[in-house]
């Protein structure tokens, strides 16, 4: 069995040459984004029936349904990244931590400002105690929190492993808080209101939503990817490889 | 007790921290008296009417409460920082989780203790019915030191950063959005003449979960602050 896989994501851990293969990545992942957030667009907005409840108010999950799943996806990788940061020490998985948080937390913001443009019209109201509106919540305050934490220290690997810790606790939390505000909701009142469940939906709704969920996946590895460069450019602007790169020394093809 | 030995350590910090707190009494009254003025504005806010105010007294209360041990964390472990006594706490033979959880235990004496002793007065003042109020200071002694061991871990979290006020309202109000649910809903359950036993399990169980993981949690944070 061959070992160059360990010994790849070994090497690539280190920061220029992570510099090099984001920069290489980085134009196809957002290419690719970008024409697969056009498509579900189109599918979404043109190609798709109306719904025979809600008429074409339901259109923004196309943008709703992914935000969602991209704010827990990302909080998964958050976590996993923290945990081997923390563990091993890998400045990469650090950094990858620390810049997943602020596109975390704009798909949270995303999702609860398209779900209260969403409830004006179908509940009547820009914002109900509902338990999943209210877990999102609690959930973009964790990575606000995240982010603050990061950004209070003056030493940025101290910071980051001091959020990469925060963000291991938020991974404690956030199913004890999903849980307390079921339970919450369901001893006050019994609610009227339910999201749209993804598993009841027309094959033509449906390849929209999947494709919209690619696009996102891939917009992820974008932002990041750019993030974590600009990053380790700071982090490393007294290396040797950041001077080669500013003084654009002939030889190094770094993009 | 043989001197050198854990439990003589554990005694020998709590009775350091309690007289350091006792050698500055102003510091324990501070947040009673914030969560006396909270309580009090509430009536001029929403008005004196007694059916209003005893539908909200047990979460204006809780809030508060919340909110003065918020205030009181900050100073958990600034001063051990600022000294250099946290550096021998950390270099010293017993455990750290340990000697954080005395210290915490020690901060929640002087900061959570006089609020639970204040608590049913204030719910009082806010028309609290009786039958209401045994629950009210149930829930206060298991809510206030699941809240002082979570806040103590993101205290020792921002030990080494430079501002730290807002951002600790911030990290916190997530991890104590359980607590304040659960504590709520058994006053209010009581209130209504409902089972109330439930809510108040849910909170021992947080509890015990916090007494074991919170100083573990928050000696590793420590560690990491410190480290630099």
């Amino acid at each position: 069995m061959a070992n160059w896989v360990p010994l790849w994501l070994h090497r690539l851990s280190s920061p220029p040459v992570f510099y090099r293969f984001a920069g290489a990545v980085r134009p196809w992942a957002l290419g690719l984004a970008l024409l697969l957030g056009g498509v579900a667009l189109y599918g979404g907005l043109f190609i798709a029936p109306a719904d025979y409840q809600q008429g074409d108010a339901y259109r923004i999950i196309f943008i709703h349904v992914p935000s969602a799943w991209m704010s827990l996806f990302i909080y998964g990788v958050m976590a996993v990244a923290a945990f081997i940061g923390l563990v091993w020490r890998i400045k990469l998985a650090e950094t990858v931590a620390m810049e997943s948080a602020p596109v975390g937390a704009a798909f949270t913001l995303i999702t609860l400002v398209t779900g209260s443009l969403w409830g004006k019209p179908m509940w009547g109201t820009w914002w109900t105690w509902d338990a999943r509106l209210t877990s999102e919540l609690v959930l973009l305050f964790i990575y606000l929190g995240i982010v603050g934490l990061y950004h209070s220290f003056e030493d940025r690997r101290q910071g980051a492993r001091a959020a990469s810790f925060l963000v291991l606790v938020g991974a404690v939390n956030v199913p004890i808080v999903h849980f307390s505000v079921n339970w919450w909701n369901t001893l006050h009142q019994g609610s009227t209101v339910r999201l749209l469940g993804p598993s009841h939906i027309d094959a033509s709704m449906l390849w929209p939503l999947l494709t919209m969920m690619a696009a996102t996946k891939l917009y992820y590895v974008a932002s990041l990817f750019a993030r974590v460069r600009a990053d380790f450019i700071v982090a490393e602007s007294g290396k040797g490889w950041v001077r080669d790169l500013a003084l654009n020394t002939p030889g190094n093809d770094a993009a | 007790m043989t001197p050198g030995s854990t439990p003589a350590a554990c005694a020998a910090l709590l009775r350091r921290d309690l007289t350091l707190a006792w050698r500055r009494r102003g510091d324990i009254a501070m947040p009673v008296l914030y969560a006396v003025i909270v309580a009090t504005l509430f009536p001029f806010a929403l008005g004196p009417e007694p059916a209003l105010l005893a539908r909200i007294a047990g979460g204006v209360v809780l809030v508060t409460v919340v909110l003065a041990i918020l205030l009181s964390l900050d100073n958990l472990f600034r001063g051990d920082i600022e000294d250099g006594s946290m550096e021998l706490l950390m270099l010293a033979p017993q455990p750290l989780a340990l000697l954080v959880g005395v210290k915490i235990l020690a901060h929640w004496i002087v900061s959570s203790l006089p609020l639970i002793v204040v608590a049913p007065l204030l719910a009082s003042m806010l028309k609290l019915p009786a039958p209401a109020m045994p629950v009210l200071v149930a829930t206060l002694a298991l809510a206030t030191p699941l809240l002082c061991l979570l806040g103590a871990i993101l205290v020792a979290l921002t030990a080494g950063s430079r501002r730290s006020g807002m951002l600790l309202a911030l990290m916190l109000l997530p991890l104590c959005v359980p607590v304040v649910i659960f504590a709520a809903g058994a006053v209010a359950a009581a209130q209504d003449g409902l089972p109330w036993v439930a809510p108040v399990a849910w909170l021992g169980a947080g509890l015990v979960l916090a007494l074991v993981l919170a100083p573990l949690a928050c000696a590793a944070a420590l560690r990491i602050a410190m480290d630099s």
